[in-house]
């Protein structure tokens, strides 16, 4: 898939309209698009709707050993993968710049931020710790990904319970979710990145670019924050100089922002704390709305299966039935092997075969008539009569061309295995794998 | 003689279903597809021009990427790429448009048991959502036999693990064929049989919620 190119008078139709302090989608320069966070079924798994940005976070979580020199704490992987789904540029298994700078971005405000207590996460020190790994997939490019993934990552890891271990002496016990209710991660606080796009060499600035503004900004200003106004990360790039007044300004609109977000996780949170609970229907389920007319939902259907082993049976009846196995290779030449000769060629003319379904015995060996019928070495008779377990070797001449057919005396019933007749030139070892077939 | 599980009077039942159609703004077309807790998003580009070494001249070469939500794609995944790559030929008309590319992306939101008849579901529909010529619709249902021989359909990942064999089968919606048929365990041919009649009694039930769907979202009313 190529992206598509942004045209020019698009290009200068947003950068007019950012001129007159207006956006595309009617948004105030400081402005966030709605956040929508869901949960799924599984703990640890969240998607999150920036606009129209989703990105789905999953945390999951595995005992290994430690770190060599950091022996008492636990390992914490993070991942951001792009779908290809997300937008058409994207492809599968090349890794861009974009990627790389997303990762690394993601990486310094979850781990560099200390906001996981990696000491909890420690079982014997030393030798068995947990491993914390959070997978992010971007589902729907529309700008603003660094933003829509930190909370995802975030949201997933709140959400995420590990199971209970209990150390008594030597031994280690990991309970079950069923035995014991699996203990949420210790969390001190939750960093939430916000970007800033800066427009026409750093004199306008908008909160939260979409996809189009993102494409014609001049830089970026990412500040990951909590909400207790501690700066966890800022990252600057692009070719835009900042004056030291504007960052304190961004860092100003960010403590506001991330404290509204960090208030509608907790919310969300909370909700779904409640609807596990109670006991009420959680889950990707619940999350679809049902007003939407591209969205529909049917409740667990019944399936009839009365008569189901009767209209089997039926159908077994009236098809043909199978044929012997047979399972001695025969060698022709060291290389060469066949296994099934002697068996009549179910494959024939395919189109014939087609129309008599329900083709009688005589059927397949009519079809095969304008096949010819060479026989190459007088042991063409052998093979029918020895039934013995051993590989049968025809002939020791490398020069000879064999060529593999129905001889005329066999009247086989359809339905036969398939032959499989290897070349000559391939497969060298082949003659060894033969001899050392085991009998089954 | 086998009997079929759970409720008296041999029913099988199916998890409750719900489909999202058009949820992405980027792809062409996109569906999501829930069965019980099993969940797939499916993102559709396409006929997109192709990258010369993959174009074929008279037809549209169709691509399926499958991402499981935890880790790296693995054999596994490839597999069941391969699988729904041949089912969805079958039915996408690409003579109608050589020398383009139609990329399918799957992405599975959580697996809860039968996975790949919830992506078959899931292709189906978003193939629907992105308006490409089908000759057939196809859905995929999957049968799990139990030790005792008893068949569940739509299994959860409890009864996958605990049965002998788990069958997954793609039928099309005009005559109710195979297009795909795929087996993890041994079970003998009359399972097989009788797994694929009921499969095939399931594929109404599911075409059933394709019809209704569509008819809500494009009714007038």
């Amino acid at each position: 898939m190529k992206a598509t190119p942004l045209s020019n008078c698009e290009r200068r139709f947003l950068l007019r309209a950012i001129q007159e302090r207006k956006r595309l989608d009617g948004r105030q320069c400081y402005d966030y698009r709605n956040i929508r966070v869901s949960f799924g079924a599984d703990r640890g798994c969240c998607i999150v709707e920036l606009g129209k940005t989703r990105v789905l976070a999953q945390v999951s979580c595995e005992l290994v050993s430690p770190k060599p020199n950091r022996p008492t704490e636990g390992v914490l992987f993070f991942n951001l993968e792009l779908s290809p789904m997300a937008a058409p540029g994207l492809e599968p298994g090349r890794q861009s710049e974009l990627l790389v700078s997303l990762n690394r971005l993601l990486e310094r405000c979850l781990r560099d931020s200390k906001c996981i207590d990696t000491e909890s996460l420690c079982v014997v020190a030393g030798e068995k710790v947990w491993q914390i790994r959070l997978d992010m997939h971007l589902l729907n490019h529309d700008g603003n990904i660094t933003d829509a993934a930190s909370i995802a990552g975030i949201v997933a890891l709140c959400h995420f319970r590990r199971p209970d271990v209990s150390v008594q002496g030597e031994e280690v016990t990991v309970y079950t979710p069923e035995e014991r209710d699996p203990v949420p991660l210790s969390i001190h606080h939750m960093p939430i990145c916000v970007t800033f796009a800066f427009f026409h060499q750093g004199t306008y600035l908008l909160v939260d670019p979409s996809e189009r503004e993102e494409r014609v900004m001049d830089g970026l200003l990412v500040i990951a924050m909590n909400k207790h106004r501690e700066i966890c990360t800022i990252q600057s790039s692009g070719v835009v100089m900042l004056v030291q007044d504007q960052i304190l300004r961004c860092s100003k609109i960010t403590a506001v922002k991330v404290a509204e977000i960090t208030e509608l996780i907790q919310k969300a949170l909370e909700n779904d704390h409640k609807a596990r609970k109670e006991g009420g229907k959680f889950g990707f389920a619940e999350s679809i709305p049902n007003q939407r007319i591209t969205a529909f939902k049917m409740e667990s259907a019944a399936v009839d299966t009365n008569n189901v082993e009767e209209q089997a049976g039926e159908i077994i009846a009236k098809a043909d039935p199978p044929s012997e196995v047979f399972a001695n290779p025969i060698l022709h030449t060291p290389g060469t092997a066949q296994i099934g000769e002697g068996i009549e060629n179910s494959w024939g003319d395919l189109e014939e075969s087609e129309k008599e379904e329900a083709a009688e015995e005589e059927g397949e060996s009519e079809a095969a008539a304008f096949e010819c019928q060479k026989t190459e070495t007088e042991d063409a008779n052998m093979m029918k009569e020895t039934k013995e377990d051993e590989p049968i070797l025809l002939s020791d001449s490398e020069e000879e061309e064999v060529v593999i057919l129905e001889p005329q005396e066999v009247p086989r019933k359809t339905r036969s295995e398939v032959c499989c007749c290897v070349p000559a030139l391939a497969m060298e070892n082949l003659v060894v794998v033969c001899s050392a077939l085991p009998r089954n | 003689m086998m009997e079929t599980v759970a409720e008296p009077g041999g029913q099988c039942r199916l998890r409750p279903f719900s489909c999202e159609q058009g949820l992405l703004s980027r792809p062409d077309g996109s569906a999501a597809f829930l069965q019980g807790d099993t969940s797939v998003l499916a993102g559709l580009y396409g006929p997109a021009e192709a990258k010369l070494s993959k174009e074929l001249p008279d037809r549209a070469a169709l691509e399926v990427l499958l991402r499981p939500k935890v880790g790296l794609p693995g054999v596994l995944e490839r597999s069941r790429e391969q699988q729904l790559r041949q089912t969805c030929e079958a039915v996408v008309l690409g003579v109608l448009h050589p020398r383009t590319a139609i990329t399918l992306v799957l992405q599975v939101l959580s697996d809860a048991g039968s996975l790949l008849s919830c992506c078959l579901n899931a292709a189906c529909m978003g193939l629907l959502d992105a308006g490409l010529p089908l000759s057939s619709l196809f859905c995929g249902v999957t049968c799990a036999l139990g030790p005792d021989g008893t068949i569940a359909l739509d299994p959860t990942a409890r009864q996958e693990q605990e049965a002998r064999a788990v069958l997954t089968f793609a039928i099309d919606s005009r005559e109710r064929k195979v297009l795909m048929a795929t087996t993890k365990g041994s079970c003998s041919v009359e399972e097989m049989q009788q797994c694929l009649v009921t499969a095939q009694r399931a594929a109404d039930t599911i075409f059933q919620f394709y019809r209704d769907s569509l008819r809500r979202r494009y009714s007038k009313s």
